[in-house]
């Protein structure tokens, strides 16, 4: 089972968004008062030791576990689809109190309402893949 | 043990997630969690009705695995890596807010908007169903949510990702300074 890897990290990714905090309601509104370092030390500390990190792994051409070179996939530039859709998600965000990986982390832990946030995420995706040829990109 | 069972430090945990995501490269992913949301809409028959969804659905089955990890991780932290009982220690200048527009302020998340029963209240459902369908939706019209672009992203030094962090403030500012009040 190849899979039972992405299982694994899924698991303690699990266990480091909850035990971070980085999954709880009150400190993505606690985020977005500007009233703690907290969720801005966890994410730019991670991108802090991420940007160096993927730089290193650019320059010495590093390898993954099977051999294959680590490839890096550039986004095209847009503005209106990262300025809207951003801004789209970020309002989920605030009013749901989480992002996709914490919805289910919280789901998980038993906060069954994340549940219902979980579907209408999928419905959100849904909608957003009917409609796609109709949106500005 | 002591220090697990506490809420771990951001100065951890910040280092734990560019693991992840190193952990991720290595095994010749990228990390990014909301395009699990696109791959249950084709397994739920999605293809059927918009070219978006129309992919081999099983070249993301890894990703899938890494959500049921998430969930089984969230179940492991709460029960078995936490304390009974405890409450996310924000700023009081937070909690003094949070409480003036009616909210509790203990345990991990609100009961009041969480719990079974609270999906009693319609007004709930709206919040969270209006909450959830914009993370989705979002997530997918901006080709990336926290973990894609705001980790792996902004680390790659990509300019769209910094533009997408942009707008996860803008909305997420819009919707707590001028619309929670509205709201509750």
């Amino acid at each position: 089972m190849k899979n039972i890897k992405f299982l694994l990290a899924g698991v303690l990714f699990g266990i480091i968004m909850f035990k971070s905090e980085a999954a709880s309601w009150y400190r993505i509104q606690e985020m977005f008062r500007f009233q703690s370092i907290h969720m801005f030390g966890i994410i730019g500390l991670a991108v802090g030791i991420g940007v160096p990190m993927v730089a290193l792994i650019k320059k010495f051409k590093t390898k993954d576990f099977s051999g294959a070179p680590i490839v890096f996939h550039p986004k095209a530039w847009s503005i209106p689809r990262y300025l809207i859709g951003g801004t789209i998600f970020g309002l989920g965000w605030a009013l749901s109190g989480a992002c996709p990986g914490p919805i289910v982390v919280n789901f998980g832990a038993g906060f069954v309402g994340y549940l219902v946030v979980l579907a209408f995420a999928l419905l959100g995706t849904f909608t957003y893949g009917v409609l796609r040829d109709k949106l500005p990109h | 043990m002591d220090f697990i069972l506490q809420p771990w430090p951001w100065y951890v945990s910040g280092v734990l997630i560019a693991m992840i995501m190193f952990v991720m490269l290595f095994f010749g992913k990228s990390f990014g969690f909301s395009n699990n949301l696109r791959t249950l809409c084709t397994i739920c028959g999605a293809d059927k009705y918009a070219p978006f969804f129309q992919f081999d659905w099983k070249t993301q089955s890894w990703n899938l695995f890494f959500l049921i990890g998430a969930a089984v991780g969230g179940f492991i932290a709460t029960n078995y890596l936490s304390l009974p009982d405890y409450t996310v220690a924000i700023s009081e200048q937070t909690v003094a807010e949070l409480a003036a527009l009616g909210f509790e302020t203990d345990g991990y998340v609100p009961e009041s908007q969480f719990s079974l029963d609270a999906l009693m209240s319609v007004k709930n459902w709206l919040i969270l169903g209006i909450g959830g369908f914009m993370v989705g939706f979002g997530a997918r019209y901006a080709g990336g949510c926290t973990s894609g672009h705001a980790i792996s992203g902004i680390s790659d030094l990509q300019p769209a990702s910094l533009l997408a962090v942009v707008g996860f403030f803008i909305g997420g500012l819009l919707m707590t300074h001028v619309l929670f009040p509205l709201i509750y």
